[in-house]
């Protein structure tokens, strides 16, 4: 067994994921079903990486590829992701099983159902500390109420013998965090760590997750739907859409200056409380393709009302934007026309409907 | 119809315009009794899901009711539409009483008012066909075969579905697409009242404002009534006249709905507009916020004095002993905390016990020394 590296060995800023054109698929009853299409990013040390898009966009088979978590007899990958010097996507079982809840830990999405009814919270952290690390029992269970303690939850020692169903929604997840960083992974995978919850929780929750990436130094990949926790935490995004990337830059640069029409529009949809209400709240004309059978190039050019003959081609992603090779992203308008399109008024997005759009 | 009608309403916090409220909830509560024993069931304590709130909705409006879980919300929406008995209090539809109307009395008033789910998967049959979701409520109702087919294709044309579709199952629809499904099945007896449970918070940012646009168009094409009820403030706000929050089954505030996110009074209504993340970096950065600690208390045994107080920055002694009447201040706007947040010392002297405040609460209104400020924790 090996001994799981500390965190604080971590410099921040080194490199710890590369992600090298990743692709999953599953043949279903329907076809194959393309969920992860050619997807590459890297994660340093310290780092929040927001993967950002709607059910169906590929983001949480991505995030659960990297723990192997999609290894189903109908799956088929390629491509490779390198955890240090290990690759993950042709691991075997056993190699797996020492990077993950070790070096990558995972958050998911519904602390109601994630964690098991019928053991004991203390049980459950301790039974992972103890596969990886040799602790007789009662230093696990030290350890376990200390990690309690981290996370938030009042009176650990108390709560040690407590069962899932005695804890509320927020506290369930304060226990799958402290879970999750029981071995001091050095990349924290959060699939949609808040979305269950109250939002004051909520804000508790995505504060602590804040600190201990501090505290650590942990690389974060925050997989979301949400722009405002993203606003809040990330410090890059990548926006996935219908399987591919088709946007990544720094926080500032994906809100400034999104380059992609379908970053233009999630960025526009959102409802914001501190800005007087628009007359109508501006959306996104149709809906996302089925991933088993998307539209030919460019997967957004049905629902975009931009789209002219090019778009039938699939474009790279690549810098697009002179000076700022980080910002890439997949679309084949002309930068200037981009910006140009996107500027309208208040309450608006730069996608007009199709019926409405001037001749172009 | 022997429903019996209604005296005047004492009071009217809508602030109906001549005609009376289409729907209204006087002082409600809703106690869910938790009960032991095996021969002799004992009642051994009581959830107070709602806990003595006064609401109404004029006719053509939209009330927003806003809250965490487990603060009342659904039970009062629920409770609005007779699938949940009222403990105390009393339920009016169009004037008239329908506290303890039986299934009969109910019968012709059931078409009046529709509901919408949260979850559109849940919610509709897989083993029907669209057609023949939306088409039973107007059968139950006595419509023809004949009349039905028509009327479904209309509908699903209404709420921007194509009518092609009326012979598919709900599986071959996006969520969106089944929420759809689930307001032209809403929409099919022609209701007045029209309660929304949150219909938005399981679908996708970009086809929410979809459905939001959807709810608002209908809105204004058959004059319907909405209650909104959601988790956060950010949705309602597109859609609502007015917003009522409420927390651990009491009102805390009511506002009209713009002016609750430039002046919001309450507290707690505070901390759940600053919990909101807002979708930009530079204003994220530079705003000021306050996490409030804990978790909402159990509703089993709820606080003394003010319900908030367990979680309040700005609790005081007061707060603990005393339940904070709701003080009535100008443009129609309650607030039920003994510390207001952003009202003038002029408004507080103005400030009067509102008649809708609950029966257990205090007369004590705000001092003006114990007011004021614009953050909780100043």
């Amino acid at each position: 067994m090996s001994t799981p590296a500390p965190a604080t060995g971590i410099a921040k800023g080194e490199r710890l994921l590369r992600v090298e054109d990743l692709e999953v698929a599953f043949t279903t009853e329907e076809g194959v079903v393309q969920a992860v299409d050619g997807v590459s990013f890297e994660l340093s040390a310290g780092e929040v990486l927001a993967v950002v898009g709607e059910s169906g966009s590929g983001k949480s088979v991505t995030a659960m590829t990297l723990m192997g978590l999609t290894r189903s007899s109908n799956a088929r990958f390629s491509g490779t992701a390198h955890y240090t010097d290990q690759e993950l996507v042709n691991a075997s079982e056993d190699e797996l099983r020492r990077v993950r809840g070790a070096e990558i830990a995972m958050i998911f999405q519904d602390p109601m159902t994630s964690l098991n009814p019928v053991l004991k919270i203390g049980d459950q952290i301790a039974e992972q500390i103890q596969e990886h690390q040799a602790l007789p029992d009662a230093q696990a269970r030290e350890l376990t109420i200390e990690l309690l303690e981290r996370v938030g939850i009042p009176r650990a020692r108390d709560r040690l013998d407590s069962y899932p169903f005695e804890f509320s929604g927020g506290m369930r997840q304060r226990v799958m965090i402290a879970l999750a960083l029981s071995c001091d992974p050095s990349v924290l995978i959060a699939d949609e760590p808040t979305t269950a919850l109250d939002v004051t929780i909520q804000a508790q929750i995505l504060q602590r997750i804040h600190e201990l990436r501090e505290e650590t130094g942990a690389g974060v990949i925050l997989v979301t739907h949400d722009l405002g926790v993203v606003a809040d935490i990330a410090d890059r995004i990548a926006v996935m859409y219908a399987g591919r990337i088709i946007e990544e830059g720094t926080l500032d640069q994906i809100f400034y200056d999104p380059q992609h029409p379908y970053t233009w529009g999630l960025l526009g949809s959102i409802t914001r409380v501190d800005k007087p209400r628009p007359e109508r709240l501006p959306a996104i004309r149709g809906l996302p393709p089925s991933l088993a059978n998307r539209p030919e190039g460019c997967h957004f050019r049905p629902r975009c009302p931009h789209e002219f003959p090019k778009c039938t081609e699939v474009p790279p992603l690549e810098s697009r934007v002179e000076g700022e090779p980080n910002h890439r992203d997949r679309c084949w308008l002309p930068v200037d026309e981009k910006r140009e399109k996107r500027e309208v008024r208040p309450g608006e997005i730069g996608l007009p409907d199709k019926e409405e759009a001037p001749a172009a | 119809m022997s429903v019996e009608t209604a005296p005047a309403r004492p009071s009217d916090p809508a602030g109906g315009d001549g005609e009376g409220p289409l729907v209204s909830v006087e002082h409600l509560k809703v106690f869910f009794p938790i009960k032991q024993g095996i021969v002799i069931d004992r009642e051994v304590a009581r959830v107070h899901a709602v806990n003595d709130v006064t609401l109404s909705i004029a006719k053509g409006d939209t009330l927003g009711l806003v809250g965490e879980s487990g603060c009342g919300k659904t039970t009062i929406s629920r409770t609005i539409m007779r699938l949940l008995d009222a403990t105390e209090g009393r339920i009016c539809f169009r004037g008239d009483d329908i506290t303890s109307a039986g299934r009969r009395e109910m019968s012709p008033l059931r078409r009046q008012m529709q509901m919408v789910f949260q979850d559109p998967f849940a919610s509709l049959n897989p083993r029907k066909r669209v057609g023949q979701i939306i088409g039973m409520p107007l059968r139950l109702h006595g419509a023809s075969r004949g009349e039905v087919v028509p009327k479904v294709r209309e509908l699903l044309d209404r709420v921007g579905l194509s009518p092609e579709h009326i012979n598919r199952y709900p599986h071959e629809f996006s969520g969106g697409q089944r929420q759809r499904i689930g307001v032209a099945r809403a929409l099919a007896l022609e209701p007045q009242l029209i309660v929304l449970d949150e219909p938005v918070s399981a679908l996708d940012v970009s086809v929410q404002a979809q459905i939001i646009n959807l709810l608002d168009d209908l809105q204004d094409e058959f004059g319907l009534t909405y209650l909104f009820v959601a988790h956060d403030l950010s949705v309602v706000r597109h859609v609502s006249d007015q917003i009522a929050v409420m927390y651990l089954g009491k009102l805390m505030e009511l506002s009209p709905s713009e002016e609750l996110y430039t002046k919001p009074i309450h507290p707690y209504t505070f901390a759940l507009l600053s919990a909101i993340p807002i979708p930009d970096p530079e204003e994220n950065r530079s705003r000021e916020r306050i996490v409030v600690s804990g978790e909402p208390p159990n509703p089993i045994d709820p606080p003394s004095g003010c319900v908030f107080h367990t979680r309040c920055p700005r609790a005081t002694e007061i707060c603990r002993e005393v339940e904070p009447p709701l003080a009535r201040y100008p443009n129609g706007h309650l607030a039920a905390c003994h510390h207001p947040l952003n009202v003038s010392d002029e408004e507080i002297r103005g400030a009067t016990k509102d008649p809708t405040s609950p029966l257990s609460a205090g007369d004590e209104l705000p001092s003006a020394s114990a007011a004021g400020g614009t953050t909780p924790a100043a």
